[in-house]
């Protein structure tokens, strides 16, 4: 009895402390300013677009929306398809090399990306990557590989070896096994690890914020930190940003929850 | 097949991991020629600089206050959640709703509901007459850093009650009907059958917690920048001011190595610690 009360009790107390927030900033994006701190919570008096087409036509959102979706697109891409290439070559070697790659890319684990902000931004200026796209996509591969890596080779040696070894008997080589035969059958480890590498490249603030001085280079993440400068007051400006920076991963979430899900838990349990 | 992950990984993670360390025995400022210090820097940390000693130990409690809360509530909402019924799985799906944010958007979201004048908090409080309980949540240095690890615990729990809900699931439920039959409480069962069985996913639980904190940057950056007065400066944070804001790269690398020092240390403590755990029971 007192249990299924608590039970419900606090249920009831974190599922309002989701909605709320949330539903403050959806409302506040029909809103003015006045009505968003005065009744947050309220319907708008008018169900009005002006914030919408205010931030369309002040064009500093489209741009870095933009720019977002290459980078986190093409991180992604080639993240996947090197780390998933190292992984199969890992995974079938037995010889002391494939061990010795795999604890050279822990290592990668153990060291937080965040510490090569120094050397990174020193490199990139040398390398004159910064204000770069490019520059970008290359310190999201570099710092998603070890993980990446590090999923896709345990997937890899969970799948039974002889159909690789048939493979190899029917005279295909490693490239191609890997192509007709492990990748195929990676779909689903690749669509989760993928989903969590968009989540990472979409959000990250750090590298953007110190390679990333351009306005038409920025991403959404600093974009959003301007908007609080900018618009110190202008919570509605703000909340319909955060809106336009959300639907990509809103709309993942909605149609691929299951690998979404995956992608995110297994990021975490494995690194 | 290999070649182009090693190539990527060693030049863009591992060749600067290694150039961080010489710059940790230097001083420069980016600018002018850089002057090798040897040990110097690392010997200031540790003795003279008192804002280090303050970042670290706020990091500490940061993560502490998250690590305990944080895996608490998410061990709690798993248990309550664990049925597979139509409203635990719309709920498990409304926990998670924050995980998909960005951390941006959840600091700005946070500095809102914060602030003192018109944010939500206060004018709940206000409304229901807890004056008092009406702080200034951000600008307050005593409440700073509390008030972020409330907005990273929002953030993280949903993601966390996943991982325990996989590894509850795998308790046989055997166990559960043997303790029914045999009388045993609620609370009796989870002491002897819920928690033990699920010691290895609470080992990953609050690993991966603590390391999330010790990284902790975005938050902390939207929302107070590390103030008031250095109150929620974490290490990241100020290895990020130091760099960037005072340009003295040197002395930022030699915090960064500090940083890898702790993390390290407290991964290979945790995991001796959980693992003998594990053991013994």
């Amino acid at each position: 009895m007192f249990y299924n009360v608590s039970r419900r009790v606090l249920l009831a107390i974190f599922a309002i402390a989701v909605i709320v927030p949330s539903s403050i900033v959806v409302l506040g994006t029909f809103k003015k300013d006045i009505e968003i701190y005065t009744k947050p919570l309220a319907f708008p008096k008018h169900w009005s677009l002006t914030n919408f087409y205010n931030l369309i036509h002040q064009g500093n959102v489209f741009v870095p929306f933009k720019n977002s979706l290459i980078v986190a697109f093409f991180s992604v891409f080639f993240t996947l398809l090197i780390a998933s290439m190292a992984a199969f070559a890992i995974s079938r070697m037995i010889t002391v090399t494939g061990k010795v790659l795999f604890l050279l890319f822990s290592l990668g684990l153990a060291i937080p990306g965040q510490v090569n902000i120094i050397p990174i931004y020193l490199l990139f200026v040398k390398l004159h990557l910064t204000n770069s796209l490019i520059g970008l996509i290359l310190v999201n591969i570099a710092i998603t590989l070890p993980i990446s890596i590090f999923i896709l080779t345990t997937f890899f040696r969970d799948l039974p070896k002889e159909m690789f070894e048939v493979a190899g008997i029917d005279g295909a080589g490693l490239f191609r096994t890997y192509r007709s035969i492990a990748l195929p059958l990676s779909r689903p480890a690749m669509g989760a690890t993928g989903i969590f590498l968009f989540v990472i490249c979409w959000n990250d603030l750090l590298y953007p914020l110190m390679l990333i001085t351009q306005s038409d280079k920025k991403t959404l993440p600093l974009t959003l930190i301007d908007f609080r400068g900018e618009y110190a007051t202008s919570y509605s400006m703000l909340f319909t940003a955060i809106m336009v920076a959300s639907v990509p991963m809103v709309l993942m979430y909605i149609f691929m929850q299951k690998s979404f899900v995956a992608g995110l838990t297994a990021g975490a349990v494995k690194g | 097949m290999a070649l182009p992950a090693v190539a990527i990984y060693s030049f863009l993670y591992l060749y600067p991991a290694i150039s961080n360390l010489l710059y940790s025995t230097q001083r420069w400022d980016g600018v002018t020629k850089a002057q090798f210090v040897g040990l110097h820097n690392f010997k200031y940390l540790a003795t003279s600089d008192d804002l280090f000693h303050k970042i670290v130990a706020n990091n500490f409690r940061f993560s502490f206050v998250v690590v305990i809360l944080q895996t608490l509530f998410s061990l709690m909402f798993a248990i309550f959640l664990l049925k597979n019924t139509k409203a635990n799985i719309f709920l498990r799906t409304l926990f998670f709703f924050p995980t998909i944010l960005s951390s941006v958007s959840v600091g700005l979201i946070w500095t809102f509901l914060y602030n003192p004048n018109f944010g939500f908090i206060n004018a709940s409080l206000k409304a229901i007459g807890l004056h008092k309980l009406a702080l200034n949540w951000l600008s307050d240095g005593r409440y700073s850093l509390y008030s972020i690890a409330i907005a990273q615990i929002w953030f993280h729990t949903g993601q966390m009650i996943v991982i325990y809900l996989a590894g509850l699931q795998q308790i046989p439920a055997e166990l559960y009907e043997a303790a029914d039959v045999d009388g045993a409480t609620r609370w009796q069962q989870f002491r002897n059958i819920t928690w033990p069985m699920a010691l290895p996913t609470t080992a990953v639980v609050v690993a991966y917690t603590t390391i999330q904190t010790f990284r902790a940057f975005d938050l902390v950056y939207a929302m107070t920048q590390g103030g008031p007065m250095n109150s929620s400066d974490l290490i990241v944070t100020s290895i990020y001011n130091m760099a960037f804001g005072a340009y003295k790269f040197g002395y930022a690398s030699a915090e960064s190595v500090v940083l890898v020092v702790v993390v390290l240390v407290i991964t290979w403590i945790q995991r001796r610690t959980l693992r003998v755990d594990y053991g013994s029971k």
